[in-house]
């Protein structure tokens, strides 16, 4: 995965810049926040249903390696291949043997935040094969050469004025202006249709795998992902190996939070499930079809103090509802994952070394964990990440030793009451005229937003002392 | 967790309360803890201060400095544990004794923690669902036009939502004028104000935007690291709204200064 989290913050800072970007951002969040909302509200069992698939995906960590022996098996049995991925490159490798055995030349491609991971379509095109986007928010970054901000919706960052720009570009137009949205998704449906039809090669992602009958399960708004599925001769779903579910009742109970939990609606438009390839005397489908699971770290975090990220199902409700995510974006993150979800997956699959800044993007205000239908503590998670980060020696000297003196300070009550009480009176008379400082030593990161309020006369433990003194002589 | 007592109405002897200042009240506004004191004393309560006390460790804990922060955890329990209850005006600290000790803390501490964290209470929270404090009329006039901040700790971890607004109408009389979002973070964070400054300035900015759009005189708040945050940014802004803590009003204490400004 090409990473530039390392620069989250000059990243961020850019983001900022752009106020009309900034200000679709917070009403696009607040939107957002606004269907879940309603969405949630209006389905009674929602908690019970949180619980209870949060139960099963427990339960499908807690024994992966059976349920993917058995979605493997099934899988096989139906006439599907299934191959294992150890990392992005092995990944890559594998949908580029099967592309290549078949002489494809053109791949129509599902949205898969998996292949982001991977690096997948900048692989495949630099093998000489042409890789066409068919999810509308994938499609229009693609013909901008850029990457998703947003898990579920890729090209969030968009307005429709900067996708009409984009399709005059890119398109031959002639004189059509494309005024409407409407007229800019029937333009990308003209182009990609074409391309469906033209595709040897389908590739698309899943949202869970099924144990109990060798299926897969998609949800798309578009169906695009049935027709890459469906028209092209062979068929590769690309997905990792914590997606697979015992049963297909499990998968549907996770969709029925899923639908509800990304775009608020009771359904995706699409539930797709996917056997196999054709069969005797069916008159449609992939000749071939392929699952390529891939690892990537995934093992390992089973196995660390993080598994219970492996629980997310990948709504993007975190990033909806994360104030750092709606005031800097997703590209800011550096990386296929943002958000709160990406802050807590990106360093653990690529390296904290890396990523160390995106966990201490947050304020631990809680709404994350609150709107995840996976019930993941997600600023636990962050707060673990960032204790990593000080064993590890990567953050900032002055913080670490900054805060390991006001803790020694804060366990020595009489030395920390006699320096406060000192420090304090000074800062009050410095600053009672006018009430705060612009600018104090050691707090440029404060003052450089905000002034610094001055305290009060004296401190609580002072006068408070004083007065049970004062009290006593009586 | 926080659901004894529930059935003394009106509690039959005074209840023992300890008060945990805070360190943001201790070192940047005392008038906090006396009106705190203040206002316990109201609902009947025999208010102590246990004099030994610093800092909750949250900051040391947020940045993940977990071994720095057991002992502090540590030695506020064992000065906060004889207590019948601990009042805390703030719903980060009560949250970090209530949620976070005995995330920290394993064996017999986990279990001091568990047993802190079933009597300690947020003041707002104690004042009306424990002491329930009487109606009864301190200043301010009830003319005062008040929006309110929701802390996102108090709301998330202490679930803190209507009893400051209860409060302050039935000791001041005043209706809250909400302001929009006020579910969302005023970009405070501890120490993530000060090392993504400029997040938490667009984040402070927004929350300052929605508290004017109100047109409200006073915002009040239960936590002093979110209204330091606002009142800086306010200051910085030359905009005129008086940020003040949830106890100062409901004790009707409207002589000091609100935060950051000169006298």
């Amino acid at each position: 995965m090409e990473q530039h989290s390392d620069t989250f913050l000059d990243n961020a800072s850019e983001a900022l810049k752009n106020t009309g970007q900034a200000e679709r951002r917070d009403k696009i969040a607040l939107f957002a926040s606004q269907i879940r909302t309603a969405a949630i509200d209006s389905f009674e069992g929602f908690d019970d249903l949180r619980h209870h698939v949060k139960k099963i995906r427990q339960h499908s960590l807690d024994n992966l390696d059976y349920y993917l022996s058995q979605f493997e098996k099934e899988a096989v049995h139906n006439g599907n291949q299934v191959h294992f991925a150890r990392d992005s490159e092995e990944f890559n490798s594998l949908v580029l043997d099967i592309c290549q055995q078949h002489d494809a030349r053109r791949i129509a491609k599902g949205k898969s935040i998996v292949t982001e991971e991977t690096g997948l379509n900048s692989f495949l095109q630099s093998a000489g094969l042409n890789v066409m986007e068919t999810d509308l928010g994938e499609y229009i970054i693609q013909q901008a050469g850029e990457t998703p901000s947003h898990i579920v919706s890729p090209a969030l960052h968009k307005s429709a004025n900067e996708i009409r720009e984009l399709f005059q570009q890119k398109h031959d137009l002639g004189h059509r202006e494309l005024q409407k949205t409407s007229d800019l998704v029937a333009e990308a449906r003209n182009v990609l249709r074409e391309h469906f039809l033209q595709a040897e090669v389908g590739v698309i992602g899943a949202n869970a795998l099924i144990a109990e009958n060798g299926y897969s399960m998609l949800v798309t708004n578009e169906g695009n992902g049935d027709l890459c599925a469906n028209l092209p001769k062979v068929l590769i779903i690309c997905t990792t190996i914590d997606r697979v579910l015992p049963r297909a009742e499990d998968a549907t109970a996770m969709s029925r939070l899923l639908a509800r939990s990304a775009t608020g609606q009771p359904h995706s438009c699409y539930t797709s499930f996917y056997s196999g390839p054709r069969r005797e005397g069916e008159i449609d489908g992939p000749l071939e079809t392929h699952f390529v699971l891939l690892d990537n770290e995934r093992s390992n975090i089973l196995s660390s103090d993080y598994r219970e990220i492996l629980e997310c199902i990948r709504c993007g409700a975190c990033l909806n509802h994360c104030p750092i995510y709606t005031s800097v974006g997703g590209h800011a993150y550096g990386s296929a994952y943002s958000g709160p979800i990406g802050s807590v997956l990106t360093p653990l699959l690529t390296s904290l070394e890396q990523s160390h800044l995106l966990p201490n993007a947050c304020t631990s205000c809680g709404r994350c964990a609150e709107v995840c239908p996976a019930n993941i503590p997600l600023p636990d998670l962050l707060r673990d990440l960032r204790h990593e980060e000080g064993i590890k020696k990567l953050s900032a000297p002055r913080w670490r030793y900054g805060l390991k003196l006001h803790s020694w300070l804060a366990r020595h009550p009489s030395i920390y009451q006699t320096l406060t009480a000192t420090s304090i009176r000074i800062l009050h008379r410095l600053g009672r005229k006018r009430g705060g400082f612009s600018r104090l030593p050691f707090t440029s990161g404060w003052t450089s937003q905000r002034d610094f309020p001055a305290p009060q006369e004296n401190t609580f433990m002072q006068l408070y002392k004083a007065k049970m003194k004062q009290n006593n002589e009586r | 967790m926080n659901e004894q007592h529930h059935d003394q109405s009106p509690p039959p002897q005074r209840m023992r309360v300890s008060l945990f200042v805070t360190c943001l009240a201790d070192l940047f506004r005392p008038s906090v803890a006396f009106a705190s004191i203040k206002l316990l004393e109201q609902a009947g309560c025999e208010v102590m201060v246990p004099l030994q006390q610093t800092c909750c460790g949250q900051p040391a804990y947020n940045s993940g400095d977990y071994e720095a922060t057991v002992p502090l955890a540590q030695q506020v329990i064992a000065l906060l544990e004889t207590a019948d209850y601990v009042v805390v005006p703030s719903g980060s600290c009560a949250g970090m004794i209530c949620h976070h000790y005995p995330k920290l803390l394993q064996g017999e501490w986990r279990d001091r923690a568990l047993k802190l964290a079933a009597k300690t209470f947020e003041l707002t929270v104690f004042l009306k669902d424990i002491a329930r404090i009487e109606p009864q009329r301190n200043n301010p006039p009830s003319t005062l036009s008040v929006t309110y901040h929701d802390s996102c700790a108090g709301l998330r971890e202490m679930s803190i939502k209507e009893q400051p607004r209860q409060l302050l109408r039935e000791l001041c009389g005043i209706e809250i004028n909400e302001l929009e979002q006020s579910e969302v973070c005023c970009g405070f964070g501890g120490t993530f104000c000060a090392k993504m400054p400029e997040i938490s300035g667009k984040m402070v900015n927004d929350k300052l935007d929605h508290a004017l759009a109100t047109g409200a005189k006073i915002l009040a708040g239960g936590d002093l690291g979110c209204l330091l945050n606002i009142a800086g940014r306010a200051q910085r802004l030359g905009q005129e709204i008086e940020v003040r803590h949830i106890a100062e009003l409901l004790s009707g204490d409207m002589d000091t200064s609100p935060i950051g400004e000169g006298r």
